[in-house]
C-alpha cells in the first residue's frame, strides 16, 4: 500500500510473533511457490527461499486499512458492513442487492471493483456470516453463491479451517484425525465441547445457521444521521411507518439546514435480540423531499422483520450531495419530476431494469443497442432506416426448414414450427457480414436476410446462414430471426 | 314524478353518470384518419384512459402487429413514453421504424404479469408521461379498473398489449375489462406491387369495445416513420355517402 511493495515476482513474506517464536503472517504467491505456509517459523521461511524479503507485519494499519475498506463497501454496497480481521470484510445484502442488478451481480462487481483498486480479492454469498467466511477462503474460485436449497451440501466438505478457530486449536483437530467439516459433525457434540470448549459447538453452529451471529456494522464518520430509540419495542408495520415519517422529517430537516440532498439512504433497526435489519433506498437525484423519501422507504418495510421488536431506529443518508435552495412560488404547478417515478420503480424492481436504449453502431441486429440509464441525456442518434427492421426480434433465430434457389432468391415457402407457410412476396436480401473484430468465428460469416409476406398477410424476417456460393460463409441453412408488424 | 324539478333530473344523470365511471374528459388523441375518428366519441382515443389492443392468429402469441400498432399511438402522443414488458423480444429498431425513437421510449423489464401491472400503475399514476404501454397476458376486471384509475387525471394514454403463450389463451380476449377501448390488430396481405417486393404493410383494426361508441372495422394502412395510419387505396375510393346510408339503416 505505502508504495514500497516489491515486485510481485520477488518472494516476500511479513513477520509476526506468536509468543516468543517468530512466525510468517502472510506470505505472496512468488514465496508460497518457493513451499512457505502462513503459521511456519521464519528461520524454516529463510531456509526454504533465498533472498526471501522481510517485512515486519504491521497489525493495526492492516486493521485501519480494513476498516477503510469496509466503509467503502457500505458506502457502495450495503448498509450492514462489518471489518472481519484479519483478512475480510463481512456484509449483509438481503437488504441490497437489489439495488445492484441481484446477488451474482453484485458480486461479480465487487470483486471487479476491488481488482481496480489493486486488491485480489475473494467473495462469496451464504446463508450465515460463518457459511461465507468459509466459502469465501476455501472455494478455490473468486466468486460462489451457495444455493438456499443444496446449501447443506457444500459444507460439510470443507477442511476444518474453515470454521474460524485459533491455529493451536485446528492443529489437535488435525492431529486427532478430524479434517473436515463433516467429519466434526458426525462425532458426538458433548466430548467434544469437553476437549475444545464450547467455541467449538458454536462455530458449528454459526455455519449452518442453528446459532445467530449479528454483524457489527461500521459506521460511516461525517454523515447525517437522525436517531429515536423506543421504550417499549415495536413491531407493527403502521407503527414503523409512523416513525419511518418522523425520521424522514427530521434528515430532510438536517439536510435543509446543510444544503444537501440525500442520494442513498439507510434505514436500520436493531430488534430487540440485537439483530440488527436494513432497508436501503438509491436515488437518481439528490433530493430532500420528505413525502417521497418516506414513500420509497415504505415501500420496503414488509421486507424487514421486526422480530420480538425494534429498540432503536436509525436513518442515515450514507450518500449526500450538494442540493442548493430554489425559489419556488406559490403559483407554480410544477410537473411532476420523472426522477420520482423512476426512482419508485429502481427501488422496487432493481436500477438495472428501467432503461433507456441507445443505438450502436453495428450491422449485427442484435448487438444494434445498448442499455444506458433512463435519466441520462437522451441520444439524438438513431438506427439507419433505409432497411426495415421488425418489430419483435426473436432471442435466438429459429431454424425454418425450406428451399430455395441459390445464391439470391428468397425461398417459396417454408416450414416454421411444424406449419408449412406460403411466402407471396419477398424483399431482399440484405447482406449482413460477421464483425471479424469481435470474434474469430464471424471472420468470413454472412447473413442474407429477406423480408417475406405470407398467404396470411404476416411479415416475416428470415436469413440464410452464408453467401449461397461459398460454404465457409455459413451453413446455406435457414432461419427465422423477426416477425413485422 | 310530480314535483320534480329539471334540475333534480340533471343531478340525478351526473350522479348515475359518475357511477357508471363517466369520467371528465381529459382530451382526446384522434388518429387524424376521419374513418376512424368519426367511431370514436370525442374523435379520437381518449387520453387519461385505458386502452387494450392484441393481435389475432399468430399475432396474439408474437404480439407484432398489436406492439407497432401501440407504439404509433404512443409515438403521437405527448411526451415520454414508458414500455413496460417481460424481458423478451421487442426490438427497439422495429420501434423507430414506427415512430418512436429510442430516446423516447424508457424500458422497464419485470418478471410477470404482475410485476408490469404494477409498473404501469405505478407510471399512470405518476402522470408525467405521454403514454404506458403495458405487455401483459391476463388482465383482470380488478386490475383493469386500478390502471384505468390511475390514468384517470392527467393525459396519459394506458396502452395494454395482450399476448398470451398460446392462440388458444386469447379467449380471454372476450373477458370484460375496464378499459375504454379494445382493439384487434391483424395483418392483411399488402397491396400488390407492379414489382417484385413487398408493399406497405396493412393491417386490419377491429374496434371490438369502445366505452359510448359502437364496434367498428377497418381497413388500413400500418403505421409510417411518425406512428401515422392511412386509409387503404380501395377504401379512399368507397362512394362516402353510400356507407354513412348503411350505418343509419344499422342503428
Amino acid at each position: 500500500m505505502s508504495g514500497t511493495a516489491p515486485p510481485p515476482d520477488v518472494p516476500l513474506i511479513l513477520k509476526g510473533s506468536d509468543g516468543r517464536r517468530r512466525v510468517v503472517l502472510a506470505a505472496d504467491r512468488a514465496a508460497e511457490a518457493g513451499g512457505i505456509r502462513v503459521g511456519m517459523p521464519v528461520a524454516k521461511a529463510q531456509v526454504l527461499v533465498s533472498h526471501l524479503v522481510i517485512h515486519d507485519a504491521d497489525l493495526d494499519a492492516d486493521a485501519a486499512d480494513l476498516e477503510t475498506l469496509a466503509r467503502w463497501a457500505l458506502r457502495t454496497y450495503s448498509p450492514l458492513v462489518a471489518a472481519d480481521p484479519p483478512d475480510g470484510v463481512v456484509m449483509e445484502i438481503s437488504g441490497a442487492a437489489h439495488l445492484h442488478g441481484g446477488e451474482a451481480a453484485l458480486l461479480e462487481g465487487l470483486v471487479q471493483a476491488l481488482a481496480d483498486k489493486g486488491f485480489e480479492a475473494r467473495a462469496a454469498i451464504a446463508g450465515t456470516w460463518g457459511a461465507a467466511h468459509a466459502l469465501a477462503r476455501f472455494i478455490p474460485k473468486p466468486v460462489f453463491i451457495l444455493p438456499k436449497d443444496t446449501g447443506g451440501r457444500a459444507l460439510p466438505s470443507l477442511p476444518i479451517g474453515a470454521l474460524r478457530l485459533s491455529f493451536g486449536m485446528a492443529e489437535s483437530l488435525h492431529v486427532l484425525g478430524f479434517e473436515t467439516v463433516g467429519d466434526l459433525l458426525a462425532q458426538p457434540r458433548a466430548p467434544l465441547v469437553h476437549r475444545f470448549g464450547p467455541l467449538l459447538g458454536r462455530r458449528l453452529d454459526q455455519m449452518f445457521g442453528h446459532l445467530d451471529e449479528p454483524i457489527d456494522p461500521v459506521d460511516l464518520p461525517d454523515v447525517i444521521e437522525v436517531r429515536r430509540r423506543f421504550a417499549e419495542p415495536i413491531g407493527a408495520p403502521e407503527t414503523i411507518a409512523r416513525y419511518t415519517g418522523k425520521l424522514t422529517q427530521q434528515l430532510c430537516d438536517a439536510l435543509e439546514d446543510k444544503g444537501w440532498g440525500v442520494r442513498q439512504a439507510d434505514l436500520l433497526f436493531t430488534r430487540t435480540d440485537n439483530r440488527i435489519e436494513a432497508i436501503r433506498v438509491g436515488l437518481a437525484q439528490p433530493m430532500r423531499d420528505v413525502k417521497r423519501l418516506t414513500r420509497l422507504l415504505c415501500d420496503k418495510i414488509e421486507t424487514v422483520d421486526p422480530g420480538f421488536g425494534i429498540e432503536h431506529m436509525r436513518l442515515i443518508a450514507t450518500a449526500a450531495e450538494p442540493l442548493p435552495h430554489r425559489q419556488v412560488s406559490a403559483t407554480d404547478d410544477p410537473a411532476p419530476g420523472l426522477a420520482t417515478l423512476l426512482d419508485t420503480l429502481s427501488n422496487r424492481m432493481g436500477a438495472e431494469r428501467i432503461y433507456r436504449l441507445a443505438p450502436v453502431e453495428s450491422d449485427v441486429p442484435e448487438r444494434s443497442m445498448r442499455k444506458m440509464s433512463a435519466l441520462g441525456e437522451a441520444s439524438e442518434s438513431a438506427w439507419p432506416s433505409h432497411w426495415p427492421r421488425p418489430v419483435r426480434l426473436l432471442s435466438k433465430p429459429e431454424r425454418i426448414a425450406t428451399l430455395a434457389q441459390l445464391p439470391d432468391y428468397p425461398p417459396k415457402a417454408f416450414t416454421w414450427r411444424g406449419v408449412r407457410h406460403l411466402v407471396i412476396a419477398a424483399d431482399g436480401p440484405e447482406r449482413i457480414f460477421g464483425e471479424w473484430w469481435r470474434r474469430d468465428a464471424e471472420m468470413l460469416a454472412v447473413r442474407d436476410y429477406f423480408r417475406v409476406e405470407l398467404t396470411t398477410g404476416e411479415r416475416l424476417w428470415i436469413y440464410r446462414s452464408g453467401d449461397g456460393e461459398d460454404d465457409k460463409t455459413g451453413s446455406r441453412e435457414w432461419f427465422l430471426h423477426g416477425v413485422f408488424a | 314524478m310530480p314535483g320534480t324539478q329539471p334540475a333534480d333530473i340533471d343531478q340525478l344523470r351526473q350522479r348515475i353518470s359518475r357511477l357508471e365511471g363517466e369520467r371528465r374528459v381529459a382530451g382526446v388523441l384522434p388518429f387524424g384518419l376521419n374513418l376512424i375518428d368519426s367511431r370514436l366519441p370525442g374523435g379520437g382515443l381518449a387520453l387519461g384512459a385505458l386502452h387494450e389492443i392484441a393481435g389475432s392468429g399468430k399475432g396474439a402469441v408474437d404480439g407484432a402487429a398489436a406492439g407497432l400498432f401501440a407504439a404509433g399511438i404512443a409515438a403521437r402522443s405527448d411526451g415520454l413514453v414508458m414500455w413496460c414488458a417481460r424481458p423478451g423480444d421487442l426490438f427497439a429498431p422495429g420501434l423507430a421504424q414506427g415512430g418512436l425513437p429510442p430516446g423516447r421510449v424508457i424500458h422497464v423489464e419485470a418478471d410477470d404479469d404482475k410485476g408490469v401491472l404494477a409498473a404501469c400503475e405505478e407510471a399512470l399514476r405518476h402522470g408525467g408521461l405521454g403514454a404506458v404501454v403495458g405487455e401483459v397476458a391476463r388482465l383482470s376486471m380488478i386490475a383493469s379498473r386500478r390502471l384505468q384509475l390511475a390514468a384517470e387525471g392527467a393525459r396519459t394514454l394506458g396502452l395494454m398489449v395482450r399476448r398470451w403463450d398460446t392462440e388458444k389463451a386469447a379467449v380471454q380476449f372476450g373477458l370484460p375489462t375496464a378499459a375504454m377501448t379494445r382493439w384487434r390488430v391483424t395483418s392483411i396481405p399488402s397491396a400488390p406491387l407492379p414489382v417484385p417486393g413487398i408493399g406497405r404493410a396493412r393491417w386490419r383494426l377491429e374496434l371490438l369495445r369502445c366505452k359510448g361508441g359502437q364496434t367498428a372495422e377497418f381497413d388500413v394502412e400500418a403505421c409510417d416513420g411518425q406512428g401515422h395510419l392511412a386509409v387503404s387505396a380501395p377504401l379512399v375510393h368507397r362512394p362516402v355517402a353510400a356507407a354513412d346510408e348503411r350505418h343509419r339503416a344499422a342503428s
